[in-house]
């Protein structure tokens, strides 16, 4: 007769009892929590559109997607989310414009050539930076790079899109610089090892071997900067201006869907249209910062099945 | 045959160590040209670490140190001129598991070529052609050149892995265990490739199958670690048939009659 059995056999109704019970208990607990982060997505989800559901029912979901004046305290009101979504866009797209190549010029030295302590400092650094908060990149911003980018430009004013972009693109940089790195580092060693063989120097190898085999999971962290960029709120409100015009360019002030929201949710009576269409704005929001990173998520998913990991 | 007579390497009192642990010591041999040299003996015995020298792969690995010399058609490959990554386009690898690039049959083939400086569409058609051709790979490959190399079979994607370094026209092709990951059909056909190359490059294979070696190759070497402490070291070396009938060392019988490794 073995120890174990020995064992049981002594305490066969207590302590085995007891331990089960834990088991149960530990994984209800875990399976709970997973349902928890699906139940409150879907809470945030129906809050919302509980919320909208004035404005869509009163002026409708395409009338306010299409609508090219935004309005919403004149007599004669406009809720058109053109201009906010082409404010948004702008920042959006001059925030990738600076994060995603620097982000990935960072992420292959740290992956590729940096070695020992290097390495390492470059990386705290990297995460230092997804640390700080984003009012002191505004206030950064507001000090250092409106005068500039006003004098630089010869423009009216440096609160332009442009500039709420490039400090946009510095706060997503950690994001695209992890996430860039990690699908680097799931390269097998063997293709770099290929290349070297075939006499190719590191450099090329880095450009013709490494980085097309990880151009998946660097898509997924553009993407994820993108949901970022999209939803950032505290830097646009101070940089971007918030001008209601439909910009032609980045050179000029703006004003975002984040932004809006933030600047017009404390003088709205609650209850009223003009609440309920900010609740609109923060469903596209949700929708479209959803969709990209689900977009993302799949891409990653499918680069671990690739390399096997 | 442009390669004609080259590709030979001496070997001199070679040793290689990693930081300070000496790997392998005291190695001296020849590799003919134009023929098949087997490295074998067990696990742990250094030789793919001395495959590693030739093209001097252990360059991508810190902290290994090459002692002796290792002279390639006469030239000393470890000399101060000589650039790694030249040496590599005259001395190709395949490795122990297939490792295609994640692109198509036809690209893996044309990335040798195109990354030394190969742009015309026409040449790189005859040099993936004659490639695939010489790795026996032709006849299956030519339907499905633009398919992506991860869709080939695992003995597939060796022979690709075969015409990829084939198409530098290298005088010498390195394999390291080249047939280890793969089924017994795959392996035959690999062994019938090699068969086929000698004549036109010359072939340092790593085996720890000695049936393979036997069959496969002109000359032998047999390395071995005695002890934990002491490096590998180069125990015999000549010509295969006489190496496993009438072997000189009492060692090599051993192990080649199976009472050890």
């Amino acid at each position: 007769m073995s120890i174990g059995s020995l064992i049981d056999s002594r305490d066969r109704s207590g302590r085995a009892a007891i331990r089960r019970t834990a088991e149960a208990v530990a994984s209800g607990l875990i399976h709970a929590s997973g349902w928890a982060a699906i139940l409150i997505l879907a809470a945030i989800a129906s809050f919302l559109l509980l919320n909208a559901s004035r404005a869509l029912g009163e002026v409708g979901l395409l009338t306010m997607l299409t609508g090219d004046s935004w309005y919403p305290t004149s007599d004669n009101e406009q809720f058109g989310f053109v201009p906010m979504m082409a404010g948004t866009a702008w920042v959006t797209i001059v925030a990738l414009l600076t994060a995603v190549p620097l982000g990935v010029a960072s992420a292959v030295y740290i992956s590729e050539f940096a070695t020992g302590r290097v390495k390492e400092i470059s990386k705290s650094i990297i995460e230092f930076m997804a640390a700080i908060p984003s009012v002191v990149y505004g206030l950064l911003g507001i000090a250092l790079l409106v005068p500039a980018v006003k004098d630089i430009l010869g423009l009216d004013t440096g609160l332009t899109a442009f500039t709420a972009g490039v400090v946009v693109g510095i706060m997503v940089l950690p994001t695209i610089v992890s996430i860039s790195e990690d699908a680097l580092h799931a390269v097998p060693d063997a293709l770099r090892q290929g290349s070297a063989a075939l006499g190719n120097t590191r450099w090329q190898t880095v450009l013709k071997v490494v980085l097309p085999a990880a151009s998946s999971g660097i898509f997924a962290a553009t993407m994820l900067g993108m949901g970022r960029a999209i939803g950032e709120t505290m830097v646009v409100l101070m940089l971007a201006g918030n001008a209601g015009i439909i910009p032609g360019d980045p050179f000029v002030s703006v004003r975002t869907m984040p932004g809006t929201i933030a600047a017009e949710m404390g003088e709205v009576v609650r209850g009223g249209l003009h609440y309920s269409i900010l609740f609109a704005t923060g469903l596209v929001l949700f929708a479209v910062t959803f969709a990209i990173n689900l977009a993302a998520d799949l891409v990653l998913e499918r680069q671990r099945k690739r390399w096997g990991r | 045959m442009v390669n004609a007579n080259t590709g030979s390497f001496e070997l001199e009192d070679v040793s290689v160590a990693y930081g300070n642990e000496i790997a392998v010591a005291g190695v001296s041999m020849t590799v003919p040209p134009q023929a098949v040299t087997a490295l074998i003996g067990p696990s742990g015995c250094g030789k793919s670490t001395l495959l590693r020298c030739l093209n001097r792969m252990n360059d991508e690995i810190g902290g290994v140190t090459v002692g002796g010399t290792i002279r390639l058609d006469g030239d000393d490959i470890y000399a101060k001129r000589v650039d790694s990554v030249e040496l590599r386009i005259r001395v190709g690898q395949v490795f122990q598991k297939p490792n295609p690039f994640p692109m198509s049959v036809y690209d893996n083939i044309a990335y040798g070529p195109r990354t030394h400086g190969v742009r015309n569409r026409a040449e790189l058609d005859a040099i993936v052609e004659h490639s695939l051709t010489r790795a026996a790979l032709w006849g299956e490959a030519k339907s499905f050149l633009k398919k992506h190399a991860f869709e080939l079979s695992g003995g597939q994607q060796q022979r690709l892995c075969i015409a990829r370094a084939l198409a530098t026209e290298p005088e010498v092709l390195l394999m390291d265990e080249p047939a280890s990951a793969l089924d017994p059909i795959s392996t035959q056909q690999i062994e019938d490739t090699i068969a086929e190359l000698k004549d036109s490059v010359t072939i340092v294979i790593v085996t720890h199958n000695m049936q393979q070696a036997a069959r496969i190759s002109d000359r032998t070497a047999f390395m071995l670690r005695e002890t934990m402490e002491a490096p590998a070291a180069l125990i015999e070396v000549g010509d295969t048939r006489t190496m496993f009938t009438n072997p000189s060392d009492p060692r090599t019988e051993a192990y080649i009659t199976g009472r050890f490794g």
